[in-house]
């Protein structure tokens, strides 16, 4: 049971989404702008660093919601959905480009705290290509999945673990964003199991 | 030296708002609403939890610019400020701030670690559903203001005066404008 009174049936970020949307307009334009719109790095690569910090702070509702956005972003096949679950156990390994993974090393650095980004982390970006504004970005995605980790878990939200309801979460979002969207409605793979499940 | 090239002469997180004014828009906004929109705690309250939670990351800049802004609201009482970082639990403030310094502190070592302990002990002293919402999201958002301003390794000044300087500016005009002091030549380098 989450930590105040949220309203049923939506699950982790969209109950406290609902209860405050003062705040929710900030953070929305915040995801939107970080992870959304025309940038070097692609929206799958953004949702991947996403993922990765928010798998590092063992946040299940946001690392499957940001986890589907980037397997669906990528296509949305099977393969690509393990390419993710590969990335959270192991990104050195996967096949994804070298600068990605010294982005995804920055990242994690940044989750555990923004003092332990070295030199030698930077260095390592700037000779795979990347550019001021993609170590910016990756350090600020990283430390707003700090964020909205602690904000879905310190509510203790209701994280269902249903492998529909992300992937129907993920296709939405890719093609939506995060801005505009109606978070009250719930979702078709929800409300499916309404009747079956404590909400 | 930052890890990324920024305005000279800007400190900590407000070099890197003038140097990305996309992202400053809803990072400021989201500042504004938490730490000075109509709310049941006090603005010195919030601007507490804040420097708390900036203080436990060890962020040498957002623990003095907060905690310049509390003061500032406490009648420039810094030493509270001081004995809220050093031990919340014996410092001079209400036993729901300190129940709610102490859900702070828990949201800062990770989402997970807010026990219903800590939720019954804040109700307890009276906390409402609103007011625990807003203490572990303002928590939460400093988690992500610190590690943006450490993890770019910006530059922090050691001098009191301009965060008291700072902290009077941010009170009395809210964080919208947080940059629109800068000289327009400083903001246009980056």
């Amino acid at each position: 049971m989450a930590h105040i009174q949220l309203p049923k049936g939506l699950p982790g970020i969209r109950g406290p989404m609902v209860f405050s949307p003062e705040t929710t307009k900030p953070l929305c334009d915040l995801v939107q702008v970080l992870l959304t719109g025309p940038h070097s790095l692609t929206p799958a690569e953004r949702e991947m660093i996403a993922t990765y910090v928010s798998s590092q702070n063992d946040c299940i509702y946001c690392q499957s919601c940001h986890g589907s956005t980037a397997a669906q972003h990528l296509g949305g096949s099977d393969a690509d959905y393990d390419l993710i679950a590969n990335m959270k156990q192991n990104y050195e390994a996967i096949a994804i480009s070298a600068k990605m993974k010294a982005l995804l090393a920055i990242a994690g650095q940044v989750q555990k705290g923004g003092k332990h980004v070295t030199g030698d982390d930077i260095a390592r970006a700037r000779r795979e290509g990347a550019t001021d504004k993609e170590i910016h970005d990756t350090v600020l995605i990283a430390a707003a999945f700090c964020m909205f980790n602690r904000y879905v878990d310190g509510l203790a939200t209701w994280q269902p673990s249903e492998p529909e309801i992300y992937r129907e979460i993920g296709m939405m979002t890719a093609q939506l964003g995060y801005v505009g969207r109606d978070y009250k409605k719930p979702l078709q793979a929800i409300a499916a199991k309404l009747d079956e499940v404590e909400v | 030296m930052a890890h990324i090239r920024l305005p000279e002469g800007i400190p900590g997180i407000l070099g890197l708002m003038a140097s990305s004014p996309e992202t400053a828009k809803p990072l400021n906004a989201l500042a504004e609403v938490l730490l000075r929109g109509p709310n049941s705690l006090s603005a010195a309250d919030r601007e507490m939890i804040a420097t708390y939670v900036s203080s436990q990351n060890d962020c040498y800049f957002c623990q003095h610019a907060h905690g310049a802004v509390a003061a500032y609201r406490l009648n420039g009482d810094e030493l509270l400020v001081d004995s809220v970082k050093a031990n919340f639990e014996v410092a001079a403030v209400s036993e729901k701030l300190k129940a709610l310094l102490a859900i702070a502190g828990k949201v800062q070592r990770g989402g997970k670690q807010v026990t219903n302990e800590d939720i019954a002990r804040a109700r307890h002293q009276g906390a409402t559903d609103k007011e625990i919402h807003d203490t572990v999201l303002i928590a939460a958002a400093f988690c992500m203001y610190n590690r943006y301003v450490d993890g770019l390794a910006t530059w922090a000044p050691t001098d009191p005066d301009l965060y008291r300087e700072n902290g009077r500016r941010l009170a009395d005009e809210g964080y919208v404008q947080s940059t629109a002091h800068l000289p327009a030549a400083q903001k246009e380098c980056a």
